[in-house]
């Protein structure tokens, strides 16, 4: 059985006539595997992301998600970060007033809890959070200020990639992490998320430029259109999307 | 003014009236006089009620069911056990007990040069220029719980900063409310001379479950180029009645930063009347609110721009639980000399209970024309992306929701100065927070 396993995911937005977004979609994704998910604008992948993270405006109506099989629509977002699920944001948001190592240390600390585990004693999450900062670049003024809080958006997406080197997640979903890097912070960034790929962790990497997966090697890249995957294919279908575009799969739908 | 027939008297106004027989003797002719007018001025008007404009939304007349007894003094082995509040501060503590100040509680040794602290009973008695600062402030209007303190305080503390001492130790007035239902009534006057340098703390606390009645008025004469930082902490016992009201008489070039936290008392009212007199000067009113039951907190404001270049800056927020009540009233005057005013206020308030409300009513009034003067009001849940990025990284969401709170009400606790009593602001927030979780 798969690791992450979407089996004909139906969702729509939370209504009486909430439009329907994802209309069966199915992906399997396995412990050490990363899979890309290429498509165009408003075909469905940031509300994947956010059905598969918890988030309440989407209602499923058909299908399956599974986490080692046990079923995922069924649990609190925390839980399922606590289970290992990780969203880093398309565009993650301010959090004024909480500081980014409070907010890393009560993330670390619940999902640890959660699970079982003891606390981290604080000389250990000093040391945890300086490793991690230091290779992707983050300083130590914008740990002690409030989450993302006049960060750019290039720290951000770092700021992202951060609290998944220190949460450790099972199944990192990526949307977007690419978009507003510079060609330098684009490097950082993959350095980090390839750090952090492992036989034991999945990834679901969003993008809209193959760019980035000369960095992030993929192991399967798939295209989605309205709300399902319409095709799927190995590192190589990234270049024939950036070559051709998505017409054929327009005409397709038409 | 209305010709209106006043409506029959309530018991409580037929109490009141009955404690005003006998107003404390302490004072000279002045404040005999004073007494005696802020009597006759209770005994026309009465308690007010929802259709005087200040008190809309806390129509005492209704709220303040019974007039209690005049409390007794307490015992100082029961309020030394319940003087809890900004203990480990470091602040220089007074306590006063039921009205009245116990000095075997309190912290009168070796005042710094420039200090000077007194009883109300004791300065009245002997009278001299300070007390007669008594009562001069006045709102420019009846406020029904400052003619009770100025008609029924017999005492409190003075405390006096003399020109050019700049006091580092905050000085902290712990009112400690003990024993069987009563009402206490505590007057306090803060005197800075010009220069001076003062961190004034107060704090309110008593037993739950017993509905006892506060009324406490506190005068800040505030010289020309002083700095007065004020800190208050209103933790009341959840059946208790507090009234109280803060009046500021600021020079020139002052520097005046006053913040009050408060989630005590059924009932609560802060009436702050600040007259702005000198130039240049520089003042913050912000406050934390923090309301959860059935409580009701009225923090009401009125800032008197009477003159050039003054800069005013207020901020409340209120966190609202279960059936609570936030009022908020705050009203800028800037009369026509009061040019180059720069005036802001905003009110905020996150409503956590379903049945939790925010009343918010601010008002600017402006006679002069080059002013920089704003305000805003915003009331609403806590942001639901917020919750849902906190929730996303694991954190449970009654944790998430205190984080968020934290970080709310932290804005207007940073304005505060003094390290430790920031520190114990913080601390109560976490504590009030965890208490719901
Ligand atoms: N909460 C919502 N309310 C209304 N419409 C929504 C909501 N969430 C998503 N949609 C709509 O659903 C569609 C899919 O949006 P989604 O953000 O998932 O697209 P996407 O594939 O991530 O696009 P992009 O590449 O631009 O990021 C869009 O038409 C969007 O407007
Ligand atoms: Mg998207």
């Amino acid at each position: 059985m798969a690791m992450l396993d979407i089996d004909n995911l139906h969702a729509k937005i939370e209504g009486e006539d909430g439009k329907e977004i994802l209309k069966g979609l199915s992906l399997k994704v396995n412990p050490g595997e990363v899979h890309a998910i290429m498509g165009p604008n408003g075909s469905g992948k940031s509300t994947l992301s956010y059905i598969l993270a918890g988030k309440e405006d989407y209602e499923v109506t058909e299908g399956s998600v599974t986490l080692d099989g046990e079923d995922l629509l069924e649990m609190a977002i925390d839980e399922r970060a606590a289970k290992g699920v990780f969203l880093a944001f398309q565009y993650p948001i301010e959090v004024p007033g909480v500081a980014t190592m409070t907010f890393l240390r009560s993330a670390l600390n619940a999902q640890r809890k959660k699970r079982g585990e003891e606390e981290i004693s604080t000389p250990d999450f000093l040391r945890l959070v300086k490793d991690k900062a230091a290779g992707l670049g983050i300083s130590q003024d914008m740990l002690k200020r409030g989450v993302n809080v006049g960060f750019s958006g290039g720290e951000k997406k770092r700021a992202e990639i951060l609290q998944m080197a220190v949460l450790e997640p099972k199944i990192a979903i990526l949307d977007e992490t690419d978009s507003g890097l510079d060609i330098d912070a684009l490097k950082i960034v993959s350095e980090g998320v390839n750090a952090l790929r492992s036989p034991e962790r999945g990834m679901i990497v969003i993008t809209h430029y193959q760019r980035l997966l000369n960095h992030i090697v993929p192991d399967f890249v798939h295209v989605m259109h309205k709300g399902r995957i319409v095709r799927s294919g190995g590192k190589e279908l990234a270049l024939e999307l950036e070559a051709n575009g998505y017409a054929e799969y327009q005409q397709d739908a038409a | 003014m209305n010709a209106e027939i006043r409506p029959m008297r309530t018991p409580a106004e037929q109490g009141l009236s009955g404690e005003l027989k006998n107003l404390p003797l302490t004072g000279d002719a002045r404040v005999r006089a004073l007494r005696e007018a802020a009597a006759q001025a209770f005994n026309d008007n009465g308690l007010p009620h929802r259709r005087v404009e200040e008190w809309k939304y806390t129509d005492l007349r209704t709220l303040m069911r019974e007039a209690l007894p005049i409390s007794s003094p307490a015992q100082s082995a029961q309020v030394e056990a319940h003087a809890r509040l900004l203990i480990d501060t470091g602040a220089r503590r007074l306590v006063v007990a039921n009205g009245a100040l116990v000095p075997e509680l309190s912290d009168l040794a070796d005042l710094e040069p420039g200090l000077s602290i007194a009883p109300l009973g004791t300065a009245l008695a002997a009278g001299g220029d300070l007390v007669a600062r008594l009562g001069t402030l006045e709102p420019g209007r009846y406020d029904a719980a400052l003619a009770l303190n100025t008609a029924l305080a017999a005492d409190g503390v003075v405390i006096a900063v003399a020109a050019g001492a700049v006091i580092e130790r905050p000085v902290h007035v712990a009112h400690v409310f003990s024993g069987k239902a009563a009402a206490s009534f505590a007057r306090n006057l803060v005197v800075l001379g010009e220069g001076a340098g003062l961190t004034y703390a107060e704090s309110f606390e008593g037993p739950e479950g017993v509905a006892y009645q506060v009324n406490s008025a506190t005068e800040f004469v505030v010289a020309d180029e002083a700095s007065l930082d004020v800190v208050r902490m209103q933790e009341d016992g959840a059946s208790a009645l507090h009234l109280s009201t803060l009046l500021f008489e600021v020079g020139k070039g002052v520097k005046l930063n006053a913040f009050g936290f408060a989630s005590g008392a059924a009932v609560a009212r802060t009436s702050l009347y600040a007259r702005l007199d000198g130039a240049d000067s520089a003042v913050a009113f912000n406050g934390a609110i923090l309301l959860k039951d059935r409580q009701h907190a009225d923090s009401t404001l009125f800032v008197d721009h009477r003159t050039t270049g003054c800069e005013s800056r207020e901020l409340f927020k209120h966190v609202l639980d279960d059936s609570s009540r936030g009022v908020f009233q705050g009203k800028i005057v800037v009369r026509q000399p009061a040019q180059k005013t720069d005036g802001r206020m905003m009110s905020r308030a996150l409503l956590l209970g379903d049945d939790a409300e925010m009343d918010n009513k601010p008002e600017l009034e402006i006679f002069a024309d080059d002013v920089a003067c704003g305000h805003g009001a915003t009331c609403g849940a806590i942001d639901d992306d917020l919750l849902f990025y906190l929730r996303a990284r694991g954190i449970p969401l009654k944790e998430a929701q205190s984080l968020l709170v934290q970080a709310f009400v932290g804005e207007a606790i940073e304005t505060v100065a003094n390290d430790e009593l920031r520190d114990a602001l913080v601390a109560r927030a976490e504590a009030w927070l965890k208490a719901r979780a």
